[in-house]
């Protein structure tokens, strides 16, 4: 378990406060299990999760990256929903002026990736991805939006 | 093959068909009646699943399934902006008014087909259109023969499509029931379901702790509310998971067939043969499929099916293997039937009744699945002070059921992670996975339903008579107010009046309070 429990890389290179995750599903979807773990691996690998839950819109998610000052917004989707919720979700980071990369995870086919990616999504994670990959997705997406900084790694 | 001969059972007593069921519940178990093979379908609009209905009872099929779309299933209409749009039509079809459950069942006698609807927070008021929908066709309500998921605990623990609190939620079953019990003794009120506490991540030994539990618990409620356990207990069933730990399955349906018998004997008085008996529907394990190589789940689902069958299940829906991507293709769900005729008709596995009985492993691990339900049973009653329903409202209060299935599924991933688990396809044996890279062979749902359920809608609501509506809604409020009304009546006079379901649900929210579950991790 080791692997979980990598905690000082939790933080990017270029900044020492460990990294502080939004995770929610949007509308009406009810699959929950998926969230709930990642956000148990996320803790485990020393990052700072504000889980929101079940039922948020892109309004609730926006209030919370906000108030909790969080650097990446990690949505579960299982319902099919992902090629329209993903652009709503990044007109309104967008709109709200802020810079925050999005992770999606869930049920999305392989196919869909290279469009949601287009659409300003930064990484898909799948079923089945494992704690490293999920922790490496995340912090991966926080350093890309960390643009010109200097990242060493 | 060879054709000897074989008895319908073997071994010592209590045998199938004796209490306390251990064994089956009936003397012959499949000699005597194959399980149903029934396949959960359903999407798009009313008019589009009333094809495919015709189409079943032309191959001679009686049995339909509904599924329906995310709105229906949270009682939000599917011109609701905020909640419903892109989900429309999606993953079930989309039932607005009683205008959509006349499409849905148009030129269908519902006194002759039973029609199973898998919807647990606004069942009221589905029941309330399918009735209203009998009446407006000339069918008298007692013919009426189906199921109505309506198991509105587990939704609270698990699957989590709830609308009221839980108590309010608990006074709208008991009214269901009681509306059943007088004047549709054909109808089953409620399907207890442990299938989506698995799916959530419970264990094995949680899903038959927590189902039963939940079973108890509408017991409690109805005698509560005045009924006779042996005038509604034999038109309870129950719906379980079938998982990949092949033995452990087995187990947890013999230990349930027990303890409900003599837990219904002993603790609630049931004398009635059919109070005590378990039946059940089974559904292979959705989350056990893989997204990676996804023609393995073929293999996975057989062996679940095989699992359900050894398990003595009434019927049985086993999973396509392309879930883990998508809605299932019309192939994968024919693959998916085709599985189960194979155990059914090939195996020979229906031939005898349990014969798994007698095995010093099933019957030690049936032993063990009862034990360890009994310690939820033990914690339950100490929650709620000698009952199991104020144990499992307690529990949801106070997290005792997310945080047991939260726990389970984490330390299910772990084990994946660190190798001590083997998913094939995940963890290991990973070469071969040519996952269909370009979707092309993917069901995807257009946006053509959503826009024509709108439409749809806009027509009702225009032609209704708001006063009447509005006159209805009035009463179901005044009626959700009064303890001592049921709420089944007036909600009929609403769908008649063409109110939409979330109209009735915001009139019922008024008062009841919408549930906002505690985000915990």
């Amino acid at each position: 378990m080791t692997d979980m429990a990598d905690g000082p890389q939790a933080a990017v290179a270029g900044r020492t406060a460990p990294i502080r995750v939004v995770l929610a599903k949007l509308g009406l979807d009810g699959h929950d299990r998926g969230l709930k773990v990642v956000a148990r691996m996320l803790r485990d690998a020393g990052m700072e999760v504000i889980y929101l839950g079940l039922r948020q819109t892109t309004d609730t998610v926006i209030a919370a990256v906000e108030q909790e000052d969080a650097d990446v917004i990690g949505l579960s989707m299982h319902n099919a929903g992902h090629l329209a919720l993903a652009p709503r979700i990044v007109q309104a980071v967008s709109d709200a002026g802020l810079d925050v990369p999005v992770v999606i995870g869930g049920i999305v086919p392989e196919a869909d990736v290279s469009a949601l990616k287009e659409m300003g999504i930064s990484a898909v994670l799948h079923p089945g991805a494992s704690a490293v990959a999920v922790g490496e997705a995340v912090r991966e997406a926080v350093r890309g939006s960390l643009g010109d900084r200097p990242v060493h790694d | 093959m060879s054709g000897v001969p074989v008895d319908p059972v073997y071994g010592d007593g209590p045998l199938p068909g004796e209490f306390p069921y251990t064994r089956g519940i009936y003397p012959e178990m499949y000699r005597s009646r194959l399980w149903t093979m029934r396949m959960f379908a359903g999407f798009g609009t009313a008019v589009d699943t009333n094809g495919r209905f015709k189409e079943i009872l032309r191959h001679g099929g009686t049995g339909l399934s509904t599924a329906f779309d995310m709105p229906t299933l949270m009682g939000r209409d599917s011109d609701d902006e905020v909640w419903s749009a892109g989900e429309v039509g999606r993953a079930g079809v989309a039932i607005d008014t009683l205008a959509d459950m006349e499409d849905l069942f148009a030129d269908i006698d519902l006194g002759s087909v039973s029609t199973s609807m898998t919807i647990n927070g606004p069942a009221i008021v589905a029941l309330a259109q399918y009735i209203a929908v009998a009446d407006k066709t000339g069918v008298d309500r007692a013919t009426l023969s189906g199921t109505i998921q309506n198991d509105i605990l587990k939704e609270y623990q698990a699957q989590k499509e709830y609308i009221f609190p839980p108590r309010p939620s608990m006074r709208i079953v008991t009214d269901m029931m009681r509306f059943t019990t007088a004047g549709m003794p054909r109808w089953h009120p409620v399907s207890i379901s442990g299938y989506h506490i698995r799916e959530a991540g419970a264990t094995a030994a949680q899903e038959l702790g927590f189902t039963l539990a939940n079973g108890f618990a509408y017991v409690e409620a109805a005698q509560a509310a005045g009924l006779d356990v042996d005038d509604f207990a034999g038109r309870l069933s129950f719906f379980f998971n079938s998982h990949s730990d092949f033995f452990e399955e087995i187990g947890k349906y013999r230990a349930a067939r027990r303890i409900w018998a003599t837990w219904m004997r002993q603790r609630y008085g049931a004398a009635s043969e059919r109070s005590l008996m378990c039946r059940f529907h089974t559904q292979t394990a959705g989350v056990s499929l893989t997204a990676q190589q996804p023609e393995i789940n073929i293999a996975r689902v057989a062996l679940q099916a095989l699992a359900g069958a050894l398990g003595g299940t009434q019927s049985l829906h086993t999973d396509a293997y392309d879930e883990a991507l998508a809605l299932p293709t019309e192939k994968a769900a024919r693959i998916a039937l085709r599985t189960q005729q194979i155990v059914a008709h090939e195996t020979g596995v229906a031939n005898v009744a349990d014969p798994l009985g007698g095995s010093a492993y099933v019957e030690w691990m049936t032993d063990e699945m009862e034990r360890r339900a009994t310690e939820i049973f033990d914690h339950l009653l100490e929650l709620g002070g000698g009952s199991i329903l104020e144990g499992v409202y307690e529990g949801i209060d106070n997290g005792y059921f997310v945080g047991q299935i939260a726990d389970s599924a984490y330390r299910f991933e772990r084990e994946v992670n660190d190798g001590t688990r083997i998913i094939v396809g995940v963890n290991a044996f990973t070469e071969g996975d040519d996952a269909d890279q370009d979707g092309a062979n993917l069901l995807r749902i257009e946006q053509d339903t959503e826009d024509f359920q709108l439409k749809r809608l806009a027509a009702v609501k225009q032609a209704r008579d708001d006063g009447a509506v509005n006159r209805s809604l009035e009463l179901v409020r005044n009626e959700a107010e009064d303890p001592g009304a049921n709420l089944v009546p007036p909600i009929i006079e609403a769908v008649n009046a063409y109110a939409t379901e979330g109209e009735i649900c915001d009139a019922l929210a008024s008062v009841f309070g919408r549930y906002v579950e505690q985000a915990i991790v």
